[in-house]
């Protein structure tokens, strides 16, 4: 039997991506990573920012998301995020910029405590990219 | 009676208004072909949204304590309508359709004493609406800097009318566009965003009753989730509204370019009788004054 489950990325204006050949999918979501399998039960969860890693059988995938929403039923798994870019194609640009204007809104002082850890994350991530 | 002058003149300058609108109408055509594709490409993502809504909200069984965006204030007295509409005119009824819809509630909402705001997207609405309702539109916001419409133009309405639900401003939430439905009918649509009505049509979804494991809890989930619905909810009203925007202009275009091809014809059949009726009462002229020397 194949161990072979569907993912759907789509964002607000298209689909991203679509597949019917992956056998794991590893999401940033808010409590930790989460690995996905076939067969997994449903869940429904929400993204922090983090790298989506798609493994299927002849690549692997990785794409940088921000927020968003994941549901696994039915051995499908749709990701809907208003923001996400494959690693492949990262923009050094685009990632400084989005470094900096996250470490100025950590500089402000009226953020409570969730969203200077989510920021601080972010930034973490960003890092990790731009050094690649 | 037009001098042979005039209406020459008046040929002319009709066949070059025929002119400005057959090209805007071929403009509105390539740009609802691509309208139309964007707006079924967004389906996926707002459809996937009210699944995951309507699953969650199912699993809430907490009525009370339940996120306030969900099930709204309790009470309905101060309603915030949203108007969307396009920046530009010569589309037909595409904006006075929206208008008018709007206008009706608003009536209903002020005959039964409640309070209205309003926030106008889009300058044509804008327009329409500041001379009857000025003392309720609260807020107008017009995206004509922006090329295509763009999650990003969406989500700013959907934080500014986060941050006014946040602040109490309003009970009840309203947003008014067109819906595209083919090149000739636009459907005037009226969507109640908070509190969440829930879909009568969407009766398909409630036969799987899925056990879902949430991570974190449901309430959590939904108090994140919410906000983000209602940007959905917006930009997809953009969207149709976009597609129903070039498909009213290409059909009042199309009829402009037609309406002014008739009236040509009828010039143009003017413009022949008189020039011949000049010419055979020139002849006759000569004819009699040949037969009276």
């Amino acid at each position: 039997m194949s161990n072979l489950f569907n993912i759907d990325i789509v964002n607000p204006e298209q689909s991203f991506l679509s597949k019917d050949n992956v056998f794991e999918v590893v999401i940033p979501a808010v409590e930790g990573e989460i690995g996905i399998l076939k067969d997994h039960i449903p869940i429904i969860s929400f993204l922090k920012p983090g790298i989506i890693r798609v493994f299927s059988e002849s690549e692997e995938q990785s794409f940088y998301v921000e927020d968003g929403i994941v549901e696994f039923k039915d051995n499908t798994l749709s990701v809907l995020t208003s923001s996400i870019f494959d690693l492949k194609d990262a923009d050094k640009n685009f990632v400084s910029e989005s470094i900096s204007s996250a470490e100025a809104e950590l500089s402000k002082d009226n953020i409570d405590d969730q969203k200077r850890f989510l920021l601080n994350h972010k930034v973490e991530v960003l890092k990790s990219i731009s050094i690649n | 009676m037009p001098s042979l002058d005039d209406l020459r003149k008046r040929i002319t300058s009709v066949k070059s208004t025929q002119k400005i609108t057959k090209a805007m109408k071929m403009v509105a055509a390539a740009k609802l072909r691509k309208a139309q594709e964007n707006a079924e490409k967004g389906r996926p993502y707002s459809e996937k949204m009210n699944n995951v809504i309507l699953n969650l909200s199912k699993s809430i069984t907490d009525k009370e304590n339940a996120p306030k965006l969900l099930v709204g204030t309790g009470e309905e007295k101060v309603h915030l309508c949203i108007v969307l509409t396009a920046d530009r005119g010569l589309c037909g009824g595409f904006n006075t359709n929206i208008i008018k819809k709007a206008k009706n509630y608003f009536e209903k909402i002020i005959s039964e004493n409640k309070t209205l705001k309003i926030i106008t997207v889009g300058s044509k609405g804008y327009d329409q609406l500041k001379r009857q309702y000025k003392s309720y539109i609260v807020e107008n916001i017009s995206f004509k800097e922006s090329k295509n419409i763009n999650y990003f133009d969406a989500d700013k309405v959907g934080k500014i009318i986060i941050e006014k639900f946040e602040k109490n401003e309003f009970d009840v939430c309203a947003i008014f566009y067109n819906k595209f439905k083919n090149v000739i009918t636009q459907i005037p649509q009226e969507q109640q965003i908070v509190p969440l009505n829930e879909d009568k049509d969407d009766k398909d979804v409630s036969g799987n009753d899925n056990d879902y494991e949430f991570e974190p809890d449901e309430d959590e989930i939904l108090s994140n989730l919410l906000p983000k619905n209602i940007s959905t909810q917006i930009f997809k009203a953009m969207l149709e509204n976009s597609a129903s925007e070039q498909g009213s202009r290409m059909t009042a275009m199309d009829n402009a370019t037609r309406n002014a091809g008739e009236l040509v014809d009828r010039l143009t059949i003017e413009y022949n009788r008189s020039r011949q009726a000049a010419i055979t009462k020139e002849l006759i002229e000569i004819i009699s004054g040949a037969e009276s020397l």
